[in-house]
């Protein structure tokens, strides 16, 4: 599908910046001196697990909670106290919230109507926006004759038609099944490339979705702000054990920190293993490595331990085969280890000792909280 | 209904369609052939004639059918609109005060129409309010007797709409009049409909309060069918009966026409 660039592109151009915004109802505290900045132009996701804030902290910077405490700013403009209609923004809720009694185009026209543009105009701004999202040929619909992926569009087709600087999206695949999600994710991602300097707020609870989609990620728990940075980063050096699980699968084994080495590196016992990670800021002896289970190899028995890699003795306890890749669950010192590989001819048979080699770039350690 | 046997089904259906029948059909039917009777001595009339309808078209009953209907529009339409405004002021109270003024506004329906009618009655008929012995006090005690209902109706209808649909069209710029003009009312249109039907069908019905109330200007069908029935001339009353309902269906039909031409487009 080719798509429009969109003529009035250039004006999108204003990032979101929330500074300790507390959101209290009634006693419960839903979002604890939250921060957070986009950067204009990006896309950051806000994730978490069900009931941790992510819903609130969108509504607010909508405008549709007020904050018991802190400031929010769009493109650099104090918003706080604001209503929504003044914000700058576009919403896509989870539910969509098309206008059931209009069809597709006055749905989309909504905003410009209620904001007093002359006709032309609307229907202009209307069919382009139409076209952007792919809906175009469904113009006279009503909502109700539409699947979910096409209300999707045409939520988005409404929320962008008056140009806001900012996209707010509230679990947006959320309602669509698992093929027709992966094909939205991608055309959100290239509706973003049309629309550069629009900045989104993508909140979701799936890590696949904000990986695939987002540039940041932030990570939210209880209200509260856990972990946050550039997507691929956050995913190779998760900050933490809540991080690290929450964002992709991850190996958590408890180790022993032994010393560190020159070059960023620190040396830390598993049972009688000694291993080379990088450094991280660590109080304390003791510590959690963080293994992706892609990131582990099965290493020949004989071969010999070279300074670029770690070996990693560990007895075999179950094979699952999941058709394109093999996953095996291990025992490494008495914690169990999973491993994640490329269909194997022959697998090994359960209560085999095999080797695991782990390139050190590949671990990261953590602080020490039991789980 | 949790019947599986199609056989299950029609006994079922045929037999609350009888109940049915019984509860609503046969009064009504009844007075139907009594507006038609002549003479009803046995367990049937035994002598049938049309000039109890006939009398129906000359001025006195058709003044009285004129004063109901206007009646039952002013009274169902200012209850509407009163009605509705009050629900969507309330909507965003919450708990005991709300509680409270609910209360205030079903309690005339709690009571007999009579005391209704007596209340205005006391209460109007002095100055600075004198309003006994005009339209206004009918029209004042219709609509003491039908605003709750249509509170009732439009703040369920509201309470079944999704909030969001208002924020996101908020948040798209629409202010509070434009938003209720394009999304609020026109999705709560089926509610602001059956509560104007509700409300005049009432009105139309209203007795109680009115006979207390009525100027000799002013007289309701159901006073004049309550007048008829008092001095015994039950089959002119069966006929003013007839006329009451049919201007009633007609009225009704004809809003539930006016909305779908306006919701069809
Ligand atoms: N209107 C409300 N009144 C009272 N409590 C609320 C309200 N809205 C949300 N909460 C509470 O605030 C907390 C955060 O809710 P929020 O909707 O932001 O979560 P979320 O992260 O979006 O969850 P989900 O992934 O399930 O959508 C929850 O504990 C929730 O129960
Ligand atoms: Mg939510």
């Amino acid at each position: 599908m080719t798509r429009p660039a969109d003529a009035a592109g250039a004006s999108y151009a204003g990032g979101i910046a929330m500074t300790g915004v507390t959101v209290r109802y009634r006693g419960t505290v839903a979002l604890d001196a939250f921060c957070l900045e986009v950067a204009a132009g990006s896309i950051m996701a806000l994730i978490g697990p069900s009931g941790c804030g992510k819903t609130t902290a969108l509504r607010a910077v909508a405008g549709f909670v007020r904050p018991d405490a802190g400031r929010i700013a769009i493109a650099g403009r104090d918003v706080t106290g604001l209503p929504p209609a003044a914000r700058d923004i576009g919403m896509v809720v989870q539910s969509y919230a098309l206008f059931p009694h209009m069809s597709v185009v006055e749905n989309v026209a909504f905003g410009l109507r209620a904001r007093g543009q002359p006709g032309p105009a609307v229907r202009a701004r209307v069919a382009e926006c139409l076209a952007l999202v792919g809906m175009d040929g469904f113009a006279d619909r009503l909502p109700r004759q539409l699947s979910g992926g096409q209300q999707q569009r045409v939520a988005i087709a409404r929320a962008l038609a008056i140009r806001p600087q900012v996209l707010l999206l509230d679990e947006p695949l959320s309602a669509l099944d698992a093929p027709i999600r992966r094909a939205m994710l991608d055309e959100l991602a290239a509706l973003h490339r049309d629309l550069p300097g629009l900045t989104v707020l993508y909140v979701t609870h799936d890590q696949g979705e904000a990986l695939t989609l987002a540039s940041r990620i932030a990570i939210l728990c209880g209200g509260r702000k856990l972990a946050e940075g550039p997507s691929q980063a956050l995913y190779r050096r998760p900050p933490n054990r809540f991080a690290a699980e929450f964002l992709g699968q991850a190996n958590l084994l408890e180790v022993a920190v032994e010393g560190r080495v020159l070059g960023g590196m620190a040396t830390v016992r598993l049972g009688d293993t000694r291993l080379k990670v990088p450094d991280a800021d660590i109080a304390g002896a003791r510590a959690l490595l963080c293994l992706r289970p892609h990131d582990i190899t099965l290493a020949d028995a004989s071969a010999a331990c070279s300074a670029a890699c770690n070996l990693l003795p560990a007895e075999l306890r179950m094979v699952h085969w999941q058709g394109e890749r093999h996953l095996l669950e291990l025992c490494v010192a008495g914690q169990t280890l999973r491993v994640s590989l490329p269909p194997l001819r022959m697998p090994p048979a359960p209560g085999t000792s095999l080797a695991l080699r782990f390139a050190p770039d590949d671990a990261t350690l953590l602080p020490h909280e039991p789980g | 209904m949790l019947l599986w046997s199609a056989a299950a089904r029609s006994t079922a259906w045929t037999v609350l369609g009888l109940l049915l029948l019984l509860v609503y059909g046969v009064p009504l039917g009844l007075i139907l052939l009594a507006s038609l009777t002549g003479q009803w001595n046995g367990v049937l009339p035994s002598h049938m004639t049309l000039s109890h309808l006939a009398g129906t078209l000359r001025a006195e009953p058709a003044a009285q059918l004129r004063a109901s209907v206007l009646t039952g529009l002013a009274a169902s339409l200012a209850a509407l609109a009163f009605g509705t405004w009050a629900a969507l002021a309330l909507r965003r109270v919450r708990g005991g005060a709300r509680r409270w003024l609910e209360l205030v506004f079903f309690l005339p329906s709690a009571l007999p129409s009579i005391s209704v009618g007596l209340g205005l009655l006391v209460a109007f008929s002095r100055p600075p309010l004198l309003l006994n012995g005009t339209v206004w006090i009918v029209l004042a005690a219709h609509f003491v007797m039908v605003s709750a209902f249509a509170y009732g109706m439009v703040a369920a209808g509201l309470a079944q709409l999704p909030a969001e649909l208002e924020q996101i069209a908020e948040s798209l710029g629409a202010g509070p009049l434009y938003r209720l003009r394009r999304i609020t009312l026109p999705l709560l249109a089926p509610q602001l409909l059956a509560a104007f039907s509700l409300g005049f069908a009432l009105s139309m019905g209203e007795l109680g309060a009115t006979v207390m109330v009525y100027p000799p200007s002013w007289v309701t069908l159901p006073v004049g069918i309550f007048g008829l029935s008092d001095r015994g001339a039950v089959f002119d009353a069966a006929a003013l009966t007839v006329l009451l309902a049919a201007g009633t269906v007609a009225v009704l039909a004809g809003a539930a026409r006016l909305q779908r031409l306006a919701g069809g487009k």
